[in-house]
Order: structure tokens, then sequence, then C-alpha cells
């Protein structure tokens, strides 16, 4: 199975310009919400119709504005699971699986698999209302399966649920498209959910894919500002490098560093990589605590130079069992490796 | 008293079943029409549908006696149309039961239409998109999905479209006339008593339309609470 896709829309004054490939894998489009992706996912199923562009999936030809190909999407063979998952509210836990079998499906032996596959028995009788988040998702996904999609999609599958059943249904989903084996598109605005369930990452930008890799090469090295930001980078600054050498005049700060193989605009740093140490050495200054906020299980500690008290702070992350050990004397180490180079504007993306 | 008991003991009551066919007749036709008209209009491009949504609303808005003048331009033997019906159906439109037919449809045909309009707006549109992608076919969607989801709002649609039918008198009077036994319906059957003076039998013909018409609205506004789930009251 493989999946290849290059459309442009306009959308007012938005543009949605993108063109990614994907294999037998789950594929994640992570951006800020308003970025494309569902609107992404929504041309891959047919639903809204790209301006130009392409649509292949498994060398069948979705659509093909050059060619004036457009299948309506009952003949794309595409499952979607919609946000709200977008169930039939007039008709029953069977009659909503059953929906997109045609006529024979009502009472057929594939549906009460599917009832049994999903745990659904007894509630088959039930209307979408009476069902409880995960219960209405698992119909959701019950519905969209039973008619074998050769592609899966799923929008945001977990933002209407509660905390606490999301790790169950993220679990669910995970080994369904373990099962499933062909190609899987995520859309989500989290990256912890994205790290857990894909394979490959799609970071969106204003209309437009920012980058695209297997997710550890884009978690260790994001490469641009819009992907450390979007992968959860929570410290990004201007910066300036010489030989071995980087300047953050917004940080107060001047360390050593490896010269950066590629341009590079500013500096990423993660908040739970800096290290705190007894003894003053390379990369390791006297910090400021400027203000301490304590998490469930961690600490975040916005810290400055204790020299250079204007510059902006770096958030700082540790568990409470190393804050509590943290050794006397404020002294704070940037291990060099941990200091990405990144293209692009450092500021914050307006959403 | 014994007025109103005499003249209910020797009352024609055949106003009221033309009446009630006729508005029978017309409702099933504008529901299959309104739907389909508006279903149709959701289609549209803005500026299309803004034309289209007019031209299709005109009834509502205009005098009644206008919409009649038009029937009349249309239906008439003597035009291309009526003399078409006629040679061909041997059907005769005007000063006839279909034509009292024909008149209710336009006049009350806006009613359904655009509460049926109203109705599939608010239908999710992820819900049609949804069956969409699950592979039911365009037919299905409309009749298993957006017409349940719009239930409520197509019901009380059908039900004022069956009241406006009922009660339709310009339009009627000047396409179909006013023939006892065939075109009288209870509007003009009214109208006529009351020319010749018959405050009574007028009297009570209003208390019949009165009594319809509460039990009208009384079933709307029943329909309407029972789509409510969660009633407000101030």
């Amino acid at each position: 199975m493989s999946l290849e896709v290059a459309i442009k829309k306009q959308l007012g004054r938005f543009t949605l310009n993108v063109s990614f490939s994907a294999g037998n894998e789950v594929l994640a489009l992570l951006g800020s919400s308003g970025c494309g992706k569902s609107m992404t996912l929504r041309c891959i199923a047919g639903v809204e119709r790209p301006d130009e562009g392409r649509i292949v999936a498994d060398g069948r030809v979705l659509f093909d504005s050059a060619r004036r190909i457009n299948l309506p999407p009952q003949q794309r063979r595409v499952g979607l699971l919609f946000q709200n998952y977008a169930l039939f509210p007039n008709m029953t836990v069977e009659q909503n699986i059953a929906a997109g079998l045609g006529r024979g499906g009502k009472g057929s032996p594939l549906v009460a698999e599917y009832l049994r596959r999903f745990r659904l028995e007894g509630l088959e009788q039930h209307l979408p209302r009476q069902l409880s988040g995960g219960q209405q998702q698992r119909v959701a996904l019950a519905r969209m399966l039973i008619t074998q999609p050769a592609l899966l999609m799923l929008d945001e599958p977990f933002s209407a649920l509660d905390a606490h059943l999301r790790w169950e249904l993220e679990q669910e989903v995970l080994s369904i498209t373990r099962d499933f084996g062909g190609t899987t598109l995520l859309v989500s605005h989290n990256r912890d959910e994205v790290y857990r369930i894909a394979d490959s990452i799609a970071v969106y930008s204003h209309g437009s894919i920012d980058r695209v890799g297997e997710k550890w090469a884009l978690f260790r090295d994001p490469r641009t500002a819009v992907t450390a930001r979007l992968t959860g980078c929570k410290n990004i600054a201007a910066a300036r490098w010489t030989d071995h050498h980087l300047e953050v005049p917004e940080w107060g700060l001047s360390l050593s560093a490896p010269t950066p193989s590629r341009p590079a605009d500013c500096v990423g740093l993660r908040a739970h990589y800096l290290q705190g140490v007894k003894q003053p050495g390379e990369n390791v200054f006297r910090y400021e605590v400027v203000s301490s906020i304590e998490d469930t299980f961690s600490v975040i500690l916005m810290i400055r130079p204790a020299d250079a008290p204007q510059a902006q702070p770096i958030r700082w992350e540790l568990s409470k069992t190393d804050f509590a050990a943290l050794p006397p004397g404020r002294l704070v180490r940037i291990p060099p490796e941990a200091l990405m180079p990144l293209a692009g504007e450092a500021t914050a993306l307006p959403h | 008293m014994d007025d109103v008991l005499s003249i209910l003991q020797n009352l024609d009551w055949s106003p009221l079943w033309i009446s009630l066919k006729t508005g029978a007749v017309a409702t099933v036709l504008c529901f299959f029409l309104g739907l389909w008209a508006a279903r149709g209009v959701l289609r549209l491009g803005p500026r299309a549908r803004a034309v289209t949504d007019g031209i299709l609303t005109l009834p509502m808005v205009l005098p009644p006696t206008v919409a009649g003048f038009f029937l009349l331009l249309i239906f008439s033997l003597r035009r291309p149309l009526g003399g078409w019906l006629y040679e061909s159906f041997d059907l005769k439109v005007v000063q006839s039961w279909a034509g009292c037919v024909i008149a209710a449809s336009v006049i009350a045909f806006p009613l359904m239409y655009r509460n049926a309009r109203a109705a599939f707006e608010q239908v999710d549109v992820n819900l049609i998109y949804a069956g969409r992608t699950l592979g039911m076919s365009e037919r299905a969607i409309f009749w298993r999905v957006v017409v349940p989801s719009a239930g409520p709002g197509i019901a009380s649609g059908t039900i004022l479209t069956f009241a406006r039918a009922l009660g339709e008198y310009g339009a009627t009077a000047m396409l179909a006339g006013n023939i006892a036994g065939k075109t009288g319906t209870i509007s003009q059957k009214i109208a006529m008593v009351i020319q010749n003076g018959d405050y009574v039998t007028a009297g009570i013909w209003v208390v019949i339309v009165l009594v319809i018409a509460f039990v009208i609205v009384a079933v709307v506004n029943l329909l309407s609470a029972r789509a409510d789930k969660n009633p407000k009251r101030w």
C-alpha cells in the first residue's frame, strides 16, 4: 500500500499546498489548529475538492486535476474517522455499523462480528447519544473498518475524550493500525500522542508541510524552528555561530557548540536537557530563578544567567526527585549536543 | 339556537371534504417537491442560490391573486400548456378541482420548501460526508440520514403546508372558481354566505376552521417540543 498526495487548495486567504507520500505506516500530520491538516484528509477522502493536484492510492488515481479524474468518495475506499465521530444520530449502534454495507447489511454476520470485536454487544439498540465518548468512538471505528477501506484516516481521534479515556483508546487505535497494516494518516496537534502512535511525521505550518520524516529523526533533529516548536521544544532563540562557538544574545549566553553543517538562524534547547551541576566548567553558568511552577510530577523553572538580568528566561523542566537533589550553588550546564541549530524565525508563530 | 341546529342538520358538508382533499393532495405534492427543491438549492453556489431561492419563495410574498393571475395565464385553455393538457389528457385545470389543488400547491409550496431548507441547513454536514466515505449512495444518505435528522423541521413544514393549502382562497377563486360540490372550498363558502348575509352559516364554518387550525398549531408545538431534548422555561 502506498499513498501519494500533492494538492493545492485556496480557501479565502488561506492556501493549502502540500505534497507527501506514505507507505505501510502510520503517518501523523502534526500542526496547530487551522493549518490545513483536516482539509488534507477531506481532500483525500473526496468530500472536499482540491483546486489542483493528484492523489494516488496503491496505483489507483483518486484525483488528478490534469486528467480531470475525481472519484466520488463512495468509490475511493478510504476510511475517515471524524473528529466528533459523525455517528448517525437517528440510527442505532447496529444500524450505524451496518450503514456502509448497503441493503444486505442489517443483521448480517459481519455486523455481529464487528459488534463483538469492538465490545459493543448489548448496546446494539442504543442510540449514539446514549453512549459514552469511548463507546461512540468504538462504534465509529467499527462502522469505518467494516467497509474494508484501503486507507485509514483519523482526524484528531482523541480530542473529544476525557483525559482518562484517552490512554485506553489510544492503545485500541494503536492495535487497530497494527492489525490494519496499510497506510494510516493521523491528524493531531499533540506531540506526545503522535510520538507514541506514529512512525513518521509531517509537520504542518500555515497550509504547507515544513518537514516530513521518520519520527525519531524529526524529534532528535528538527532542523527548523517550526518543527522544533511543534515537537515540543520550549526554548528557541536567535543565535550566531562562529567556529565552535555560539552566541545567544537573547539568553545572555555565549556557549561552545559544534559548528552546524547547515545554515542556521536560531538555536533550540529542549527543557529537559539542562543539567544541574556542582562544578564550574564548559557551558556551565550560574543561574537565578525568575519563576518556578510546580507541575503534577515535575517542576518547571524559568531561569536566566545571574549576570544577565535583561535576558529572556530559559525553561527548565525536571522531575521532583531531581529538583530536590539539585546541588547548591545554582550552577547549570547546557550540553553542547543538546543545542539544536534551526532554520527560520525564532519568534512564536501567530495561531 | 334552533337556527343553528336546523342549519347544521341541513348543512352541505362538501366544502369540508373538498378542502381536506385539496389540502391532502397539495401537501403530498409540496412535500416531495419541497424536499427536492431544498436539496437542490443547497447544492448551488451562493449567487444561483439567491436567485433560485427568490423565485421559489415568491408565491409566499406575492398577493395570492397575483399568483392566480399567472396560473390563469399558464393554464387557460387558450394558452399552449392549458390547451395541450386538455387536448392530450382531457385535463382541465381552470374551473376544476385540479385547479384547486394546483392553486393550493403553488401558494403552500414555499412553506414546505423553506422549512425543509432550514431543517437541512441544520444537519451536520459531517454526517453527509461520513455517509459518502462509508460508500452510501446519495439517495440513501438523503433518505436515511438527512431527512430523519431534519425530521422535526420537515414535519412542522408539512403541517404548515397542509394548513396553508387548506385555507387557500385568492388563487383558488381565480383559477378554480367556486363551483358548489366541485371547487367550493370552506374559505370560498364563508365568503359566499357572508355576501348573502347568512352570518350563522358563516359562523359555523368559522368554528370548524378554528378547530382545525388550533389542532394543527398544537400538533406543530408538540412535535417541536419532542425534538427539543432539553426544553427551557422562562
